[in-house]
């Protein structure tokens, strides 16, 4: 008889900011018993043995924005029995996704000296656009503790407990003042899925929704709250323009504070 | 004839996706090529159109190393344009968050990408297994910088805590000192680290470095100073662009930045510590003497001993400015209306070396033009320059010991690739 394997644990970034994968390193606590439970088989940030699939866990950072990388995420998905996707970019295209408002072509052309040097895509799109995803883990940056919770989770071969209801529930849990209701500080938190312990409200400012959509967001309703707050609808459309732009809740308050933004 | 050609596809042990290619003919180094394949991110382009008080946390997003110094460099930068001064309290405290991030960011490099080079093991995970008491330390003291990431920031990847102007909420003094113990003992492991470090094999490899910092009058230099270089430059940080430029080359998604009407210029630990020697705090310095490290290094694989010294400079300037920490009235300064177009710039130290950023606002407080050079993209051309060098004293090592030791003095400069090709540079089109 064979011993069982150590479950095989790939880590992959596509364009991001490198801070979803330092999530992991930044773990310190557990960051060894994680690597004694795993062969880390592919971390390029971390070490530079690599291991080829096939992989039983992959954590996957970042979106897609050139060609190569839409061939790439269809690769490393053949490889591995439970795809995971780790925060904004990679869940709703991130900040990336901004480019998918503008003519790319022309930033490409009009900005580069030599634009024939540079490849992209004129859009950022999430991973599930491309592959079969198996579960999405939010945020900008994602949570280090629901981090450790789906790695478990999906090496137990069990569902990961990741809430997703919204932050104001955090809130109230944490005993912050509602900035909103106390303050009048505008606070995406009502439509905003919890996970990052409402910090922002904790620090006395308004939550502007880096953890994306919650479950069941009535964005239209805040849309109306945050202009009686006194925001102008441009800043509105901006404030869900910005880390989730692609998640259809926001897109949608974001279309509607900017259409009426411009009409007469 | 020979042709030889070393070439790495993807770098291990570095932030985000770079490669190398060397072409040797007959015994001559042709070409040395950087790659950096990491897709282009326009955040120049997506700053345009939004309010300035976005510029912190929207760039912020271009490094998850490094979220302070994008956070610091864009404040600085707004404040200057919007005439406001930010001091005292606030401004000690902004020095603390920069402290946390210099110790985070450091510790990771010496220990988890840095010590497995030295020592032959390809990650700090199959470290741990020979060395698990020196990881460990690394590990404490990587925590004891987030901690303070995470008690003045919120968190210590993007932080949700700064602001123009300052902050949305101060600490108390209380919890200021509650930081005390854990930094107290990162203090201690930051020395043990330089001791540990500076025993390490170093190859004999000293080069002819311009280095470029800030130097302030009277502080080791994190958010103020002038721009200062080894070659005698010396201007206000605001103007940067008048003595540094940016070249597109076709092997890279990242501009390279070079010295007008000159080359290659480093920036990072090895420049801020030849250039701030006699600015570093009195147990730093008495480390260094100990280790008889000399005010300027020129081997960047002893970077890894300069970086230690920081840390340990990083952890005695925390203890000082909790020590002496009164809270301020209001946790940030008012910003005054915008009625006219303004432009300001500010450069702070990164962990890995000078943050450019520079904006143009207009009313009622709109961006309008972005540029922001990352130190990586200042690096870039002298990582070739040192990689030229290297191979062509190396040429009689194999294949796979070459290629081994181009990796290695790549990641000797700690390169953060990711921030490098953030980059749009409006400027080069409009002549």
């Amino acid at each position: 008889m064979t011993p069982p394997h150590k479950p095989r644990l790939g880590v992959f970034k596509f364009a991001s900011c490198d801070g979803c994968q330092l999530t992991l390193l930044d773990c310190e606590d557990e960051l060894l018993a994680v690597a004694g439970a795993v062969e880390i088989a592919e971390f390029h940030e971390a070490t530079s043995a690599g291991v080829d699939g096939p992989y039983d866990v992959a954590l996957v950072e970042g979106s897609v924005t050139t060609a190569d990388d839409a061939r790439r995420i269809r690769e490393i998905r053949a490889q591995t029995r439970t795809l995971v996707t780790i925060g904004a970019c990679a869940t709703a295209g991130g900040i990336q996704a901004l480019r998918n408002f503008a003519d790319v072509e022309e930033f490409r052309r009009v900005v580069y000296a030599r634009p024939e040097f540079i490849q992209t895509l004129g859009t950022s799109t999430p991973i599930r656009d491309h592959v079969p995803v198996d579960f999405e883990l939010r945020g900008c940056p994602i949570d280090k503790h629901q981090l450790l919770e789906v790695i478990s989770a999906f090496l137990g071969r069990r569902s990961p407990n990741v809430p997703t209801e919204s932050v104001c529930i955090e809130c109230k849990r944490r005993g912050n003042v509602c900035v909103l209701v106390a303050h009048g500080t505008p606070c995406l938190g009502p439509v905003t899925q919890t996970g990052c312990g409402a910090i922002c409200p904790a620090f006395h400012r308004g939550c502007y929704g880096c953890f994306g959509p919650q479950d069941t967001p009535n964005a239209a309703s805040l849309v109306g709250k945050l202009e009686e707050l006194g925001m102008a609808r441009p800043a509105v459309a901006r404030v869900f323009r910005t880390f989730n732009a692609l998640a259809p809740p926001f897109r949608e308050a974001a279309d509607a504070a900017a259409k009426e933004a411009v009409a007469p | 004839m020979s042709e030889r050609t070393i070439s790495v596809n993807y770098l291990a042990r570095v932030e985000g996706e770079g490669a190398l290619r060397v072409r040797i003919h007959d015994r001559s180094v042709e070409e040395v090529e950087l790659r950096i394949f990491e897709p282009p991110r326009f955040f120049e382009a997506f700053l345009r159109g939004r309010g300035y008080a976005e510029a912190p946390d929207i760039t912020a997003r271009i490094c998850g190393i490094c979220p302070v110094a994008y956070q610091m460099s864009a404040c600085h930068a707004m404040e200057r344009a919007l005439g406001m001064t930010v001091e005292g309290p606030i401004r000690e405290l902004r020095r603390l968050l920069y402290c946390g991030e210099w110790i985070e960011s450091h510790a990771l490099h010496i220990y988890l990408l840095h010590a497995p080079d030295f020592l032959g093991y390809p990650d700090a995970i199959r470290l741990a297994e020979h060395h698990p008491e020196a990881v460990k330390h690394g590990l404490e003291l990587k925590k004891a910088g987030n901690a303070l990431m995470r008690l003045l920031g919120g968190r210590e990847i993007h932080p949700i805590n700064v602001r123009v102007g300052g902050f949305y909420r101060c600490p108390s003094r209380e919890e200021l000192d509650g930081m005390r113990p854990s930094l107290e003992a990162a203090l201690a492991l930051a020395e043990e680290t330089a001791r540990f470090v500076a025993g390490f094999d170093f190859p004999d490899f000293e080069l002819p470095y311009e280095f470029v910092s800030l130097r302030h009058p009277s502080e080791y230099p994190m958010n103020e100073g002038d721009l200062v270089s080894s070659r005698g430059l010396r201007i206000p940080q605001d103007r940067f662009e008048e003595a540094f430029e940016e070249v597109q080359v076709p092997h890279s998604h990242a501009l390279q930045a070079v010295r007008k009407g000159g080359g290659s210029y480093l920036v990072g630990p090895l420049a801020r510590y030849a250039l701030n020697h006699d600015r570093l705090s009195p147990r730093a310095k008495a480390v260094a003497g100990e280790l008889g490290l000399p005010p300027v290094v020129t081997n960047p694989y002893r970077s890894i001993v300069v970086r230690a010294i920081e840390i340990v400079y990083a952890c005695e300037e925390a203890l000082r400015i909790i020590d002496q920490y009164r809270p301020p009235g209001a946790p940030s300064v008012p910003a005054p209306p915008l009625t006219a177009p303004v432009s300001g710039a500010a450069t702070t130290e990164a962990p890995r070396g000078i943050l450019f950023h520079r904006y143009r606002l207009e009313p009622p407080g709109t961006i309008v033009d972005a540029r922001i050079v990352a130190p990586t993209s200042q690096n870039q051309k002298r990582i070739e320059d040192d990689l030229r060098e290297l191979v062509a004293r190396s040429l009689d090592l194999d294949q796979e010991a070459l290629t081994f030791a181009c990796e290695r003095a790549i990641r000797n400069h700690d390169p953060c690739i990711s921030c490098a090709t953030h980059f749009l540079n409006l400027e080069l089109v409009r002549d």
